[in-house]
């Protein structure tokens, strides 16, 4: 082919009205919404770690949160859900007292941890109890056994042997599912894992804690469909161990595993239910609305 | 199945081309005989093509220009260079073979560069963190910030002016020669000072944009899990960003070493170490007056009392290889952070 036929613009097509594959119409709303398959099973038990109770977060004159009011228990897995900017970030935030951090939020209302208000725990102690995920996979730029042993050590110290931290790792890594694939390279570069072992490590490095609740903030919106599942099954996991509470944008991930579904919408908590009650037969005209995808 | 069991029942066209617009098959014109062609200016306007030209050349030029200095300084350098002028110091003398080397010079610039070093690079990277990472109130941040783009603007001979007034003070006078009240105000400690305030910009500027560049949610994952800002700054912030530390560092050096102003004004530019007598080693070459190498190489250069060219060449030879030598070190850290990887954005 000459140059010339490369340079010329390609003839537009049109679509013959007649075309024998027509689209489907789409379902009526009121049918199941979600086609996701459920890969959680009812929980073993619940305990009750965290309440979350008429919770509001103001930044400056605007009202990120409006008095919210929540369970958290250990047993099962807890799902925040929402449209962009709703406030379910900011009250995942506000758990361990990451929102001090931004000098303009203001928190009224109460949460608890075990019966204490968090506000009367020092932050760097509650956030050991509360640890976080974040949405970037964000390993620090040291070896994979310092970014676990980084945790465990006292702040600042570099002190404490790799022999004597060495078990603490090994099981922060195995209870992340990590420990089998990394288990001869630890001390690579944490950075050039693959993303999706990058999210998992920074989950080890969230459970070398020992934390009570982990709060995960869109843990799988950086990675491909293989590392969530990982992800999830890891999550489905770890549930009787210790409290979660995921925020995803991705609903069918709140319908596969989570055990309760809060649904929030411009800092209202619209509604909290079971997820198979919350996205088979809610209550609400916005969450019908919403997990039917009418608006997002 | 066919391919005109999806087309229209309107006139076929007969050729691979279709008219614009027109109804057409819809199965997708046979794909293009594979080139090698990649997107190349040759379709861009004269003018794009022209700006591109340009480009090319300015940096062609540039390594034309950079490659020619290096080159003939080390032709001419080496050929004039002998090892035993590093350890010889200068002398007085009329023929070249008589005055010595350039030790004092060579030893007086690595004083003066570790010297001011340790006072800049500390003070610059605490400067930079409280910026970027504490900076409140805002307004002191501000100031700060004009006052440190203030100092990158002042020209060195007004820093060695300054210095003067500073230093020939009589209670500073420890830190330099003093006799009976009059202090001399000349020192290599005079000289570090001052010379540190020149790196201090650089090293500030550099560590601001290695911190900055760390993005936020790296800094949350540390406080996440229970970590004070303090332990955050020192084993994450400030390991991430030792390569832009270390080229805030090198280029601080840069200035350091090839000033000359502060050295024929605060150092006193002799050409030899005067140390004070009676002082305990080795603050007396310290409080006493110095030279470096640039300062060695104005004065040996035609223009200069000394005119001896060819110790000129030896000596500007060497403060090339020290600076090219800088260069690489900053690589190698440079090279060892990229392979520590980074986080995608």
């Amino acid at each position: 082919m000459t140059r010339q036929n490369l340079n010329a613009p390609p003839p537009i097509r049109r679509l013959d009205p007649q075309d024998p594959t027509p689209a489907q119409t789409a379902p009526e709303h009121g049918a199941t919404f979600v086609a996701a398959k459920r890969s959680i099973a009812a929980p073993q038990f619940s305990i009750r770690r965290m309440e979350v109770d008429k919770v509001s977060i103001h930044y400056g004159a605007k009202e990120a949160v409006k008095s919210v009011s929540l369970p958290i228990r250990q047993g099962e897995v807890l799902g925040l859900i929402g449209p962009s900017g709703c406030g379910k970030t900011t009250l995942l935030r506000s758990l361990n007292r990451l929102t001090e951090l931004t000098a303009a939020a203001k928190l009224t209302g109460s949460i608890r941890l075990d019966d204490v208000d968090i506000r009367l725990i020092e932050p760097t102690l509650l956030r050991r109890r509360v640890t976080m995920v974040f949405q970037q996979p964000n390993p620090f730029p040291m070896s994979i056994f310092d970014n676990i042993a980084y945790v465990l050590r006292e702040q600042g110290s570099r002190r404490m042997k790799k022999k004597v931290l060495a078990p603490q790792v090994h099981s922060a890594l195995q209870r992340a599912g990590l420990f089998e694939e990394v288990k001869d390279n630890l001390d690579h570069p944490a950075l050039k894992l693959s993303g999706g072992q990058q999210q998992r490590l920074c989950i080890a490095r969230a459970l070398a804690a020992e934390p009570e609740v982990l709060l995960l903030d869109e843990p799988c919106s950086a990675l491909d469909p293989q590392s969530t599942a990982v992800i999830e099954d890891l999550i489905v996991k770890l549930r009787d161990d210790v409290a979660i509470v995921i925020v995803t944008h991705n609903l069918q991930q709140a319908y596969r595993i989570a055990d309760h579904v809060a649904f929030m919408y411009l800092g209202d908590l619209v509604e909290y239910n079971s997820a198979t009650r919350l996205f088979n037969e809610p209550a609400q005209d916005r969450t019908r609305e919403y997990v039917s995808g009418a608006f997002g | 199945m066919s391919d005109t069991e999806y087309t229209s029942g309107g006139p076929q066209p007969q050729s691979d081309e279709l008219p614009v617009g027109t109804a057409g098959p819809l199965v997708d014109p046979p794909p293009p005989a594979p080139t090698n062609a990649v997107e190349g200016s040759s379709t861009w306007s004269l003018l794009d093509r022209l700006g591109l030209a340009f480009c090319w050349f300015l940096g062609l030029l540039f390594c034309a220009i950079a490659a020619a200095i290096v080159i003939y300084l080390l032709i001419k350098g080496v050929q004039y260079l002998k090892p035993s002028m590093l350890v010889t110091p200068a002398a007085s003398g009329f023929s070249e073979g008589e005055s010595g080397g350039f030790s004092d010079a060579f030893i007086g610039t690595l004083i003066l560069g570790v010297m001011s070093l340790s006072l800049a690079l500390p003070t610059g990277v605490a400067i930079a963190v409280w910026l970027v990472e504490y900076g409140r109130p805002k307004a002191l941040a501000r100031v700060t910030e004009m006052t440190v783009e203030a100092i990158a603007g002042i020209p060195s001979v007004v820093f060695a002016l300054f210095g003067t007034v500073i230093f020939s003070s009589t209670a500073l006078g420890f830190l330099s020669r003093s006799n009976e009240g009059v202090v001399f105000g000349r020192s290599f400690f005079a000289a570090a000072s001052m010379l540190s305030l020149e790196a201090l910009p650089l090293i500030v500027a550099s560590t601001r944009e290695g911190l900055n560049a760390i993005p936020r949610h790296v800094r949350e994952a540390s406080y996440g899990v229970g970590k004070t800002k303090a332990a955050t700054t020192r084993r994450i912030l400030l390991p991430t960003c030792r390569p832009q530390i270390a080229t805030g560092a090198m280029l601080g050096l840069g200035r350091i070493i090839g000033d000359t102003a502060i050295i024929v004004i605060l150092l006193g530019a002799t050409q030899n170490f005067s140390p004070v007598e009676g002082a305990p080693w080795p603050l007396d070459y310290l409080r006493g007056a110095g030279t470096t190498l640039t300062n060695f190489v104005y004065e040996a250069s035609p223009t200069g009392n000394l005119n001896q060219p060819d110790k000129a060449y030896a000596a500007a030879v060497v403060l090339l290889l020290i600076v090219l030598l800088l260069n690489a070190g900053t690589d190698i850290i440079h090279r060892r952070a990229r392979k520590a990887g980074t986080w995608s954005q």
